[in-house]
């Protein structure tokens, strides 16, 4: 259905074809949080990675820093529909997570915790293999507590509420499970690029 | 309070009405055949087709308050470089359809599910047009009752930028426990009682007294350094971190 009188900014060539459908591309980085920003201190900041409730590693942020270090530059997508293109990050792989921890994945299901009770679920195959991090930094400057800091998920091909703020674990489920947004109505799965925004898409 | 899974399918609604609320803000009434079943706080999707079949999506809060009408009150504010507002704002007339989808949103929403989020006192915060999903709140709790104690802090620039300020007020004079204050960050206060500085502890603090008990729920829409400067207010003056839910506009 064409809206009379709409013509659009299209983007140029270049960006169109980054661009997921129903994306439209920002300079900024806006802020989408459902609460108060929390203020966590390194001190206080801890990682775990759970098999189910069993806690296998815990790592503070000294431990947690001397972690073999990765970057990442890529762009990113909102379910609000801002795209911001060529962000760089620097963190740890999830797969150098495991490694450290001597942990092969016991399940397919992976449920991302943050200090603020939010949680997101991430199939264990679009964590690994380098696709996925827990960012400490962005644009070479420490990650601000606005954008998840001291740090956050980051699973850059998935929309960015995947990308969990202010993450303080990793743990493998044995089933599939939603978690904060997955159980308001937004998609389970969540790809950009089949405009998986909510339940149904 | 969470819905049941189903596909939200786009659906064709037309603008019934469009007013002018301040100099950049005007109000659209989309109406669709069977209306609209949502809760004060929700948003929708909207989409804009061009005739090559390029779309342009936005969400917009609904400013209206759930009921038996079939239409939805949308407060678009024009935002410079826009792609979409400038064509509500320029282009888009009465009679014309436009795809909307929705409600969406499962958080922030008012009144809750349980019993005690559902009653005790609530204080709503909002900057600019963040107002449109906490109007909703207010006129959802006006039409229904019962008469819960609900406190509103509204910033805005300029007085010109106090969007429903007689709706508002009026609510107020009927003094059933509607508290409203202003807060203008470029000009006079409006009314005794109200406020000309920008947001800070101290002044979340003179509108939490007002309430007669600490409230249940705090929610905050409007920009984003606007509902971290409310946010860090509200926890300044002793509210804890999960009472208060946020919605950040600019994304």
């Amino acid at each position: 259905m064409a809206t009379r009188g709409f013509t659009g900014r299209r983007p140029p060539p270049g960006e169109r074809e980054r661009l997921p459908p129903g994306q439209y591309l920002t300079a900024d980085f806006p802020v989408l949080s459902a609460g108060p920003t929390p203020q966590i201190a390194p001190e206080k900041w801890t990682f775990t990675l759970k098999d189910g409730p069993r806690p296998v590693k815990t790592w503070d942020w000294a431990a947690f820093n001397a972690l073999p270090r990765s970057k990442l530059t890529r762009d990113i997508h909102c379910v609000t529909k801002w795209s911001k293109f060529d962000t760089h990050w620097e963190g740890v792989l999830v797969d150098d997570i495991l490694a450290d921890a001597g942990l092969v994945a016991p399940t397919p299901f992976v449920l991302a915790h943050s200090f603020d009770g939010y949680s997101t679920n991430v199939p264990y195959s679009d964590l690994s293999e380098g696709k996925a991090m827990v960012a400490t930094t962005f644009g070479g400057q420490p990650l601000h507590p606005e954008h998840g800091g001291p740090a956050r998920l980051l699973v850059p091909h998935l929309y960015f509420w995947k990308s969990a703020k202010w993450v303080n674990g990793l743990q493998f489920t044995a089933v599939d499970t939603a978690g904060f947004w997955e159980l308001r109505g937004y998609h389970i799965y969540g790809d950009p690029w089949r405009e998986q925004r909510f339940t149904g898409d | 309070m969470t819905d049941a899974p189903r596909k939200l399918e786009w659906r064709t609604a037309t603008i019934s009405a469009i007013a002018t609320l301040t100099p950049r803000i005007r109000s659209f009434m989309l109406s669709a055949p069977g209306g609209f079943s949502f809760r004060a706080g929700q948003h929708v999707d909207v989409r804009l087709t061009a005739p090559d079949g390029y779309t342009a999506q936005r969400s917009y809060s609904i400013a209206s308050a759930p009921g038996p009408g079939d239409a939805i009150e949308l407060m678009i504010e024009k935002m410079r470089d826009g792609e979409v507002s400038p064509f509500f704002h320029d282009v888009a007339d009465v009679g014309d359809e436009i795809e909307v989808r929705g409600p969406i949103g499962g958080y922030f929403i008012w009144p809750e599910g349980q019993a005690q989020e559902a009653t005790g006192p609530v204080v709503l915060v909002a900057g600019g047009s963040g107002l449109a999903p906490l109007i909703s709140m207010v006129r959802h709790r006006a039409l229904s009752g019962p008469r819960i104690p609900m406190a509103l802090l509204f910033s805005v620039r300029t007085p010109e930028d106090v969007i429903c300020a007689d709706e508002l007020a009026t609510l107020q004079e009927a003094r059933d426990g509607f508290e409203l204050a202003l807060a203008v960050t470029r000009g006079a206060a409006w009314r005794p009682g109200d406020f000309s500085r920008r947001i800070d502890a101290d002044m979340a603090a003179d509108v939490l007294a007002r309430l007669p008990a600490a409230p249940v729920r705090a929610y905050v829409c409007g920009s984003n350094p606007f509902v971290e400067a409310a946010a860090s207010a509200l926890l300044a003056s002793g509210l804890a971190a999960d009472v208060i839910r946020t919605e950040r506009y600019g994304g």
